[in-house]
């Protein structure tokens, strides 16, 4: 009887979060096509656009500085020793630099970008969604859509690939303190040798695909603040939630480009 | 000035407005009452199409609300004023940009005609050297005060006051009533105000109606209604003289 009981409630469990999934992909293809409609309608709102590339740029730099840095560093101090088993030390700055400028660069700054920012823009509108800011907003007769959404998604899209080309120049520089530490390299020497193996080609596909982690994020958290119920508890679910989910879905969607990428360029 | 037939609404099976029919007139006061849970927050939400009823008919100065499609619902919203129960200051802005918000967005003033409309109508609420406070400095009983303001800039027709009282002390409500009253008669605006707030409602009411099971029960002026020899009007005005009685003490 107990066996049965419990099988039941988890079975109900699954249905439950089956659902769940399904509201929420539902929703997030609402949002996504509400977003096309309502940005490239007046008003504009670019105050606020600004203002939250700013916010978020200014947020994130620090974090993505640092880990830029130690990713480029601890990269070419572990393809060093392989690449010295073959005799291929010298291939060490070019290794490195398409690994950062084609996958890594883009991925992990999007990435600390979805946990810094998604749970942010989360916690904010689910606070604004609890506290009936946003439905003061509507009665106000401002859309609180295209004030609230429409200008955060927007911001996400547009600074990440910013701030990804900024921490491919880190992660380089990190990578350039590791081959220092370990071969006597020149600066000039790094620099050709990564010149010479990553082409402009290189990081177009890379910093190319941030546009659409940008726009992930910025959607992924918008509609999980947006949509929070259930008081703060709801606030602090949407927050977490909207990590795990752009997080999840930066690396499928990664997936996919990179797949598009090789179809569309197969020497690439 | 407003006008409600049949409304209907059901969250799931539980149905919360049951054929509430209800008028006010253009300048009248009118005070819903009802047990907490009796819809008297979404019979205000519906006015203004923040929740959808599932069945009736709302006319707001001439206009049939649920069936506009949602430019002339805007057009119609900036005729509205809504002070909700936590006031719903946006946190992030200060009080002189929570009252430009909406004047920025629906009207043609100058920075020097919006600068003049925010110090009136801080100077109305009593509230002039707050204009660069953040809400998170703001006490409940300013927050309520400012949130009235960035209601009554843009001099709406109609004012929604949803429990505009709750949470402050007796000296500080009466205070709020007051200025309600006094901004009712300046304005010259119609309002319906949800409280459970008595000394409120006697400041405030031309007329009210207490809510119960989904349904206007009962209609009357205060006096009428706390006169009552009706047992649920006496059981339920008695607990409120108590409780103004307890917060007065």
């Amino acid at each position: 009887m107990n066996n049965k009981t419990s099988s039941s409630a988890y079975l109900t469990s699954i249905e439950n979060r089956l659902n769940e999934f399904f509201i929420m992909i539902a929703g997030l293809w609402t949002f996504s096509v509400q977003f096309f409609r309502y940005v490239f309608v007046p008003p504009y709102e670019i105050y606020e656009i600004r203002k939250h590339m700013n916010e978020l740029g200014i947020k994130t730099l620090p974090i993505v500085s640092v880990t830029g840095f130690i990713i480029g560093l601890v990269l070419a101090m572990q393809t060093q020793p392989v690449l010295a088993r073959f005799g291929a030390e010298a291939y060490l700055p070019g290794s490195v630099g398409i690994s950062i400028v084609r996958e890594l660069g883009p991925v992990i700054t999007a990435l600390i970008f979805a946990g810094r920012v998604s749970s942010g823009i989360g916690a904010e509108l689910g606070s604004m969604r609890v506290t009936e800011q946003i439905d003061a907003m509507e009665v106000s007769a401002v859309d609180p859509f295209k004030f609230l959404v429409v200008t955060r998604i927007f911001a996400c899209t547009f600074i990440l690939p910013i701030l990804t080309v900024y921490v491919i120049f880190i992660a380089l520089a990190g990578a350039y303190i590791a081959v220092v530490l370990v071969q006597n390299m020149t600066i000039e020497y790094y620099t050709n040798a990564v010149l010479y193996s990553v082409e402009f080609g290189d990081a177009i596909p890379g910093v190319a695909k941030t546009f659409v982690f940008g726009y992930i994020v910025g959607l992924v958290g918008s509609y999980k603040g947006y949509t929070a119920t259930n008081g703060t508890e709801g606030v602090g679910r949407a927050s977490t939630t909207a990590v795990v989910v752009s997080s999840l879905m930066i690396l499928i969607f990664d997936m996919i480009l990179v797949k598009i990428t090789l179809w569309l360029w197969p020497t690439f | 000035m407003v006008e409600i037939y049949n409304l209907k609404k059901a969250f799931n099976s539980h149905v919360v407005l049951d054929d509430v029919s209800l008028k006010v007139d253009e300048g009248e006061n009118l005070v819903v009452f009802g047990r907490s849970g009796t819809g008297k927050s979404v019979l205000l939400k519906c006015m203004v199409r923040l929740m959808e009823p599932d069945y009736g008919k709302i006319i707001i100065d001439g206009k049939d609300v649920l069936s506009l499609d949602i430019k002339q619902l805007n057009n119609l919203r900036k005729q509205i004023g809504f002070l909700f129960q936590s006031a719903a200051l946006y946190d992030s802005m200060s009080v002189r940009q929570n009252l430009e918000f909406p004047l920025i967005r629906h009207f043609n003033f100058t920075p020097e005609e919006r600068e003049q409309k925010i110090i009136n109508v801080l100077e109305k609420v009593s509230l002039l050297e707050a204009i660069d406070k953040m809400p998170s400095e703001l006490s409940g009983g300013m927050k309520k005060r400012i949130g009235l303001a960035r209601s009554i800039i843009t001099e709406p027709k109609l004012m929604l006051y949803d429990e505009p009282t709750t949470g402050l002390d007796p000296i500080t409500s009466k205070e709020i009533s007051y200025l309600i009253l006094e901004l009712q008669k300046s304005l010259n605006m119609t309002s319906v105000v949800v409280t459970h707030d008595l000394l409120c409602a006697e400041i405030i009411a031309d007329r009210a109606i207490v809510l119960n099971n989904g349904k206007v029960q009962y209609e009357g002026s205060i006096p009428e209604l706390t006169s009552s020899n009706d047992p649920f009007l006496k059981n339920f005005f008695s607990h409120e003289f108590i409780n103004e009685n307890k917060q007065v003490n």
